[in-house]
């Protein structure tokens, strides 16, 4: 490859339904370049994860992908509330997902640690208030 | 199994995918909770469960799931057959609650991931 490849993706804040849309457009595109399915169910579960923490949590953001020969990095902002008590938040099963969340299947308070198990960095920048910048890298 | 096999032992409806009822399937995991599947269903190639949002099959995908069997008489809207279709995942449909299910297949030597 050589070159860096960036994908963007807006997220909608309003649609629970059609979360998981950029998750799965990356999926499909990490296909296309013939990635690893390994390493490719890593980021396509990471990524899916956050988007759905950005739809439930905070509103909708901004996800932005890039793909080099070493690694893929995912970029998920949002101006959302943030997160108080990020070691909390990382905890398994701690959530503060509202019952018609999990009535849907989610907010079973795993997505955060599952964004850890499957990326092989992860970094949480958050303020409250102003919202949440979610870094994570695979390598390939 | 196959997937026609995992059909037949569970008198469920094919709502898309017949044509690859000759696919195996070893390992399958079973969970109204979708981060639970993308927490421990990672060498799981069925989800069994009785939850019907677009967000089931979403997972499925990312897992690289072949088929999605709903329980309890479940069934999936258009929106999700379509999205079922467009990412190849076949889609069955039993009577049968979740516990029976489950020991239906396993009766046949199916597997939970873990
Ligand atoms: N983008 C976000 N903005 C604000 N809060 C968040 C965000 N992502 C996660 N959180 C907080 O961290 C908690 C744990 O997240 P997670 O592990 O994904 O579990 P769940 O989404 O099931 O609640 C959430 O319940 C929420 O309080
Ligand atoms: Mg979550």
């Amino acid at each position: 490859m050589g070159e860096v490849l960036n994908f963007r993706y807006t997220i909608d804040g309003d649609d629970f339904t059609r979360a998981g849309e950029a998750s799965s457009s990356v999926k499909n595109k990490l296909k296309q370049l013939g990635l690893d399915s390994d390493v490719i169910r890593k980021v396509s579960i990471a990524m899916y994860e956050g988007e759905i923490n950005m739809v439930i949590h905070a509103d909708g953001g901004n996800i932005t992908v890039s793909v080099t020969d070493s690694d893929i990095t995912m970029v998920l902002s949002d101006t959302g509330p943030g997160i108080p008590d990020v070691e909390k938040a990382m905890q398994e099963g701690y959530s503060t997902a509202r019952a018609e969340v999990r009535s849907l299947g989610f907010g079973a308070g795993m997505g955060l640690p599952n964004m850890k198990k499957y990326t092989d960095e992860m970094h949480i920048d958050t303020t409250i208030g102003k919202g949440t910048t979610i870094t994570m890298k695979v390598h390939i | 199994m196959t997937i026609r096999e995992m059909q037949k032992v569970l008198d469920a409806r094919f709502l898309y995918g017949e044509e690859m009822a000759d696919l195996e399937a070893q390992f399958v995991f079973s969970s109204d909770m979708m981060s639970d599947v993308l927490a421990y269903g990672g060498k799981c190639s069925v989800l069994i469960t009785g939850l019907c949002n677009p967000q089931v099959v979403r997972t499925a995908e990312m897992l690289d799931i072949i088929c999605i069997i709903f329980v309890r008489g479940k069934m999936p809207d258009d929106n999700m057959l379509r999205l079922a279709m467009a990412k190849g995942i076949a889609v069955l449909a039993t009577g049968h609650y979740m516990f029976t299910t489950c020991g239906m297949l396993y009766e046949h030597g199916l597997r939970g991931g873990a």
